[in-house]
């Protein structure tokens, strides 16, 4: 069932290979918002685990995104680096244990009100970091040294190297995106997808649905997590807004964009995300009306959900199935 | 703490609470009946606030501005509904969420092409513009007693209208057994069409409403709009008793928790809707 078709697969290596030639290109600015982009994609891929496998639609994903952010910030000694062996397990395992907490009260909810509970976490989480000198408040904290990646004497990447850094980003997003697709091709990944079409159906197949759910919940919120940890790197930055529910709703919207319970197509949904925004504010190609770039992307985000009923990941199949079905007409 | 600043912070919560109500009541009866989540419900409370304000301009009158503004959305909800919110009835729910955030866009960007970007004032209507002492120091602005006022009303025309008339009837109907109402032969398309747009309108008119009270600003759509799926939500879907009580509720919450505990101000409002859920995880009043 996960199977992606042939010419997906094909679509996703061509990719893939295009992603590793690009920073042949030189081009600063566009590595830097590839990365950018390829962080969201691994953010976005972990929502999708909850909402297009699980069935768990969540506004407040963006928690484990701040989290981890924070956690990697306090980290870090403000005159020498970490390790990133030390520091990324760890980010990733507060974020699975606040998963573990709050999925334990959220999962007792569904539907809609599964929906505000997790906004309402999230929300308590943004409101620690807003309101309370933790992580210096409104401002934020400042992460002055990139951690390093050292395997005894040899530094593996250097990450206040960009080109390091892209492919560290990329290698992360292919493991995660790989890992998920085996995660989701196992029993476990098809008790997930059976959960989500009638919980009361595999319950009664004595499917211990709420665990496997948590176990969900948790496995999405590390993932989401370490997408935190490499936006706090890649900007060495974090102030509470990484976790405000505009960040929620906006990688829920990559993953309903680009189309939902399909690996590829959160990443597809990330990259047309942040990628149109980029174009439709291009000021060089719509002179004043880039201002209001905000209107293009409104009518494009419409248009998809009014006529692509599997989001931007569906046009990959799309036109093969009308070719074959106009052949088959004839 | 005296009685009367007492007595202010529970007319301030009462009518802040009502104005969620407004908000929320339309909100829920979208999402209840048609199963819609209407993300886009704040930028209808932004349009209203901002049709308040630039028709009080032109007419000089704030009751007429909200007067022709109440027609011209519900022509709006009119006019959506059979341009885009048709054609999703039978998807996914996340498509029509999906859609709405882009609508939320469109109307952000439209009104800073309509209206600018800036921060403006509404006056309230000169009949209504003083306070009543309640001290030699403290005093009440009327204007807020009779927003009051008119929420309440408003409620109560809902109840009625709701549980009273033929019409409501069928929108509760329709809102059990969307078939079994199709079969009885009533027109169940244009239910969805009116409920709609009344929710659209409901919205609206809050925003008119709280225009002379809070300003009209870029985004204030927002806020509201989360604040209100809280309310919703600890409500029950599709209750608008439910909705009443919750939205009071939260307005209470809100205006003490900013008054005794500043520091944790932000959280009262989702830390209650939390333990609301994890005490009745379908909120308090299922329908």
């Amino acid at each position: 069932m996960n199977q992606a078709p042939r010419a997906v697969n094909t679509v996703l290596l061509v990719a893939a290979a295009l992603l590793v030639l690009f920073p042949l290109s030189g081009s600063i600015f566009y590595i830097q918002l590839l990365t950018k982009i390829m962080v969201m994609a691994i953010f976005a891929m972990s929502l999708d685990l909850l909402v297009g496998y699980t069935g768990l639609v969540s506004l407040g994903h963006a928690a484990f995104f701040g989290i981890a952010g924070y956690a990697v910030a306090l980290m870090s000694p403000k005159y020498e680096a970490a390790s990133l062996w030390l520091t990324l397990p760890a980010a990733m395992g507060v974020c699975a244990a606040f998963a573990l907490l709050t999925g334990a009260l959220v999962l007792r909810t569904s539907g809609i009100y599964f929906i505000m509970v997790t906004l309402a976490f999230a929300q308590m989480a943004y409101f620690l970091f807003h309101d309370t000198g933790l992580g210096g408040g409104s401002d934020g904290v400042y992460i002055y040294n990139k951690p390093e990646m050292k395997l005894g004497d040899w530094q593996v990447l250097n990450l206040e190297n960009l080109n390091h850094f892209y492919f560290l980003v990329l290698i992360l997003m292919v493991v995660v995106y790989l890992l998920l697709r085996r995660m989701l091709d196992s029993p476990f990944g098809h008790a997930l997808v059976g959960i989500k079409i009638n919980e009361h159906r595999m319950r009664s197949l004595g499917f211990p649905t709420f665990r496997y759910k948590l176990a969900a919940y948790v496995i999405a919120g590390a993932i989401g997590g370490m997408s935190g940890y490499l936006a706090a790197l890649q900007f060495g930055f974090v102030n509470p807004e990484i976790l405000s529910w505009h960040q929620s709703g906006s990688v829920l919207m990559m993953v309903i964009l680009g189309g939902m319970g399909s690996l590829h197509g959160p990443i597809i949904g990330a990259f047309a995300f942040v990628l149109l925004q980029e174009i439709f504010s291009n000021q060089a190609w719509f002179g004043a009306a880039a201002k209001h770039w905000q209107l293009a992307m409104g009518i494009f985000i419409i248009l998809v959900a009014l006529r692509l009923p599997e989001g931007l990941a569906g046009l990959l199949t799309k036109f093969r199935l009308r070719k074959t079905l106009a052949y088959r007409d004839r | 703490m005296d009685i009367y600043f007492f007595l202010i912070q529970l007319l301030n919560g009462l009518q802040y609470g009502l104005l969620l109500f407004l908000v929320a009541s339309g909100l829920s009866l979208i999402f209840g009946i048609m199963g819609i989540i209407n993300l886009a419900h704040g930028s209808f409370y932004m349009v209203g606030a901002y049709l308040a304000w630039s028709l009080s301009q032109q007419t000089g009158n704030l009751v007429v501005a909200i007067a022709l503004g109440v027609v011209l959305t519900v022509l709006l909800g009119l006019l959506l509904e059979w341009l885009l919110f048709r054609h999703l009835y039978a998807r996914d729910h996340l498509y029509q969420v999906l859609l709405t955030y882009g609508l939320i866009l469109v109307f952000e960007e439209l009104r800073s092409l309509v209206w600018g970007d800036d921060v403006h004032g509404v006056q309230v209507p000169a009949a209504l513009n003083f306070s009543l002492p309640l001290t030699d120091t403290l005093s009440y602005p009327v204007y807020r007693l009779v927003m009051s006022g008119v929420c309440l009303a408003i409620a109560a025309g809902m109840y009625v209208l709701i549980q009273r008339t033929r019409l409501g009837m069928m929108i509760r109907a329709g809102a059990s057994n969307r078939e079994m109402v199709q079969a009885l032969g009533i027109n169940i398309k244009l239910i969805y069409t009116l409920v709609f747009s009344l929710g659209v309108a409901l919205a609206a008119f809050a925003g008119m409403l709280a225009a002379p009270v809070s300003s009209v600003f870029p985004n204030m759509g927002g806020q509201v709009l989360i604040i209100c799926f809280v309310v919703v939500v600890i409500g029950g879907i599709g209750s608008v008793w439910g909705a009443m009580l919750a939205a009071i509720l939260i307005g209470m919450a809100d205006t003490f928790g900013k008054v005794l505990v500043p520091e944790a101000a932000g959280v009262t409002v989702y830390l209650l809707m939390a333990l609301v859920l994890l005490w009745r995880p379908e909120g308090l009043f299922k329908r």
